[in-house]
């Protein structure tokens, strides 16, 4: 029955795309379904209608939907929010399947930063209407957004990887915050040891994300890129990951699980090393922006008792500390029947005005370095100010070097990994079958 | 000679109205299942992306295999293909011995006249009956290491002192997974067995019970070679389930190549990756090993029954 299913949902897929073309041509001036038009229903001559789907975690449907409403204010034209699932799998898959049938329902996507690469053929080049925007931005993510000299997204809110720990530990036992990963493996033992022989037994020197899933991508590229170990596959297309100083790094790495690590830590997202750091039963963390909010809320056990750094380096040549770059961007669909008013309302929800805005009422990291020492937003979020060098390190992960083919790349380097933390394979071995692996997925060319 | 006639003439005529009966079944078929198959097949010897099925070159064996500049590339020199191969092959030749054997177990003491039978009967049926997600996710909270029910109760018992990761430890994963399917499948197959050991003959048995045979000579001599045709058809029925097994483990281990089948490298393929072509190739390959299985154990069973 499963390759039944499987054949038959292809062959669904076909003809959903054929039916879908030929559906556009009658539906060109249909509401998107789920569109929650704004307030603009008289809307002046030479107005225009577009469509956004931006993302529905959390706050972020009503955030964004109050921008958006400004715009279209501003402007006279009218824009409708369509509304979005909250798992980016699943968002990627309905995006691809409306581009894939060249829709111009939606206008204005938001799309993951790792998506340019797989998406980026059919987003519409901003530079004609940006006049220079983008340069404002954080170079890192303006990169991570152009493909072949087109500025196919414009960076919207940031995330990187950030070491939380316990403050109050770490006073107790008179430790400094590492800042190599060498000191982190020996302050997390030392500390974990005398707490869990003090009667805290559930007490783990660190928790970090060891599923193999995207996490765990991320999560090793700063291991690999801390360590001076390259990021995988380099910007020139160039697989790069079977080299000693990557191997160094999983070396280290693969000595947490059962040592400072619990070996739960292999099937680990970012809410469950959350939910044993903010229950009080970890030292370090690794984890991104959000849980800072969280764990500072008024019923966690940790209140106050958190610090956020950067994460460590490792040791030798070319060490430096690295966080991986997430976060999300704006792309207007090339298939879009109003491409200039798109572009505009990407460009105004993109800015620093709009930036501030978000950063004010909901906490988004704003992708341009000045806003980081904006005294509103300071007031607001005093530790912004760390994070501004973090974002200015971070470290894309390889999506537009590998283009299409990153969700292959990134499921081969995980599973790599995840063999190492496994202690399966020794990191030598598993990191020169995974290049060997990532030459078979690359083929001719990327 | 006219009599002849007429049975030819009705012979014919009636053939002729079969086809017109079962024409809309046939042509329902070719369409959702025959067009679905060749399209895949077709696709697999092409360099389709799901999102561009439309711009698709033919590129011949190029995804199933091909040479260039030295190296191998294409499904069969993919060792992540290889290794769900080994997996599936694993879970299936594991999870049927064992829902065999227990399913035979449980089927023999059903058969039996007790108090309360009906009952529990139905009662087995529930495993089968929930659906494989709901049971899966179930499953994977029930085996938890920080917060799962097993572990609590092993813990509690005292049979381990720290908690088992028992589908994040790469050495246990496969057998949760089997573990997982054995407590699901296993009715279907005491099932099946029970309902071959209620049509066997009294006769046999009396004649057994007169001549004072031993029971369990009784089971080997008389039981086994009565229902093995049912037993066999059983076997069949579930290894090729348990070839295109996909739901059960993807809902507890995700895409993680340790536990890996042949199913999810073909979804993977397809709609993670986008590589329509590619994954195209992987379904038809996972067709024609499914296909061969099959063969090759009614072809074993063919044998062993004209050997009796």
């Amino acid at each position: 029955m499963k390759t039944l299913t499987l054949l038959c949902s292809l062959a669904a897929l076909i003809t959903a795309a054929g039916c879908k073309k030929s559906d556009d041509k009658s539906a060109n001036n249909k509401k998107p379904a789920e569109g929650s038009g704004s307030a603009n229903a008289a809307a002046p001559a030479g107005s225009v209608e577009v469509a956004i789907s931006c993302g529905s975690v959390g706050k972020e449907f009503d955030v964004c939907k109050e921008g958006v409403d400004a715009w279209a204010k501003k402007t006279g034209h009218t824009a409708n929010v369509v509304t979005s699932t909250t798992s980016s799998t699943d968002k990627l898959a309905a995006i691809q399947q409306l581009l894939g049938a060249e829709s111009s329902d939606v206008d204005v996507f938001s799309v993951d930063v790792v998506w340019p690469g797989i998406l980026g053929s059919f987003f519409l080049d901003l530079k004609p209407y940006s006049k220079g925007a983008e340069n404002e931005h954080f170079p890192a993510l303006v990169a991570n957004g152009t493909l072949d000299g087109k500025l196919v997204a414009m960076p919207w809110f940031a995330d990187a990887g950030l070491l939380y720990y316990r403050k109050d530990l770490l006073d107790k036992y008179k430790e400094a915050v590492p800042t190599t990963w060498a000191q982190l493996t020996a302050t997390a033992k030392k500390i974990q040891d005398a707490e869990r022989k003090a009667g805290n037994k559930d007490m783990q020197g660190l928790v970090f994300q060891g599923k193999a899933y995207e996490g765990l991508t991320c999560n090793a590229l700063e291991w690999v890129v801390s360590f001076g170990g390259g990021t995988v596959v380099e910007p020139d297309g160039k697989i790069s990951i079977n080299n000693p100083r990557a191997v160094a790094a999983l070396d280290l790495v693969a000595s947490w699980p059962g040592t400072i690590s619990p070996t739960g830590v292999l099937n680990a997202e970012e809410e469950e090393a959350r939910t044993a750091f903010q229950s009080g039963n970890a030292v370090f963390m690794r984890n991104w922006p959000y849980a800072w909010a969280l764990a500072q809320d008024a019923k966690s056990p940790v209140k106050d008792k958190v610090g956020v750094a950067a994460l460590p380096k490792g040791d030798g040549e070319g060490a430096r500390p690295a966080a991986t770059l997430g976060g999300w961007d704006l792309a207007v669909s090339k298939f879009s029947k109003h491409p200039a008013e798109a572009a505009d309302l990407v460009l105004y929800l993109t800015s620093a005005a709009e930036q501030k805005r978000r950063a004010l009422t909901a906490g988004f990291y704003p992708t341009i370095p000045n806003l980081y020492a904006d005294k509103d937003i300071l007031g607001a979020n005093p530790f912004f100010g760390n994070l501004a060098d973090t974002f200015k390190s971070a470290v894309p992960r390889p999506s537009t070097a590998t283009a299409g083919k990153y969700n292959q790349v990134s499921s081969a380097f995980w599973n790599a990994v995840h063999a190492v933390l496994a202690k399966e394979k020794p990191a030598k071995d598993s990191l020169a079958d995974l290049a060997t692996n990532l030459e078979r997925i690359k083929g001719p060319k990327w | 000679m006219a009599r002849a006639r007429d049975t030819s003439w009705l012979a014919v005529s009636r053939t002729r109205s079969a086809w017109l009966f079962l024409a809309p079944m046939l042509v329902l078929l070719l369409l959702v299942a025959g067009w679905p198959l060749v399209r895949t097949i077709w696709l697999g010897f092409t360099d389709a992306n799901t999102l561009q099925l439309g711009q698709a070159k033919w590129v011949g064996f190029d995804n199933f295999l091909t040479r260039l500049d030295g190296h191998w590339y294409g499904v069969l020199a993919d060792p992540v293909w290889w290794r769900s191969v080994k997996n599936t092959l694993w879970f299936t030749v594991f999870s049927v011995s064992i829902e065999t054997l227990l399913g035979l177990g449980i089927a023999l003491v059903l058969h039996r006249a007790f108090p309360g039978r009906g009952l529990v009967r139905a009662a087995i049926l529930i495993p089968w009956a929930i659906p494989t997600v709901v049971s899966a996710r179930i499953w994977g909270w029930l085996l938890n290491d920080q917060y799962g029910f097993i572990n609590h109760v092993l813990a509690s018992l005292g049979l381990i002192d720290h908690p088992i990761a028992w589908t994040a430890d790469p050495h246990l994963l496969m057998t949760s997974v089997i573990m997982v399917d054995v407590w699901k499948t296993t009715p279907f197959m005491s099932l099946l067995i029970l309902a071959a050991l209620q049509m066997l003959p009294k006769e046999c048995y009396e004649a057994a019970q007169i001549d004072g045979t031993h029971p369990l000579k009784v089971f080997w001599r008389v039981t086994l070679p009565l229902i093995r045709p049912a037993l066999m058809v059983a076997v069949i029925f579930r290894a090729i389930d348990a070839l295109r097994v996909f739901d059960a483990i993807y809902v507890l281990t995700g895409a993680n190549e340790r536990s890996m089948t042949m199913s999810i490298y073909a979804r993977q393929q397809l709609f993670e990756f986008n590589q329509a072509g590619y994954g195209s190739a992987v379904s038809t390959l996972l067709f024609f090993l499914i296909a061969l299985a099959t063969i090759l154990l009614l072809l074993a069973t063919r044998v062993r029954l004209t050997d009796d």
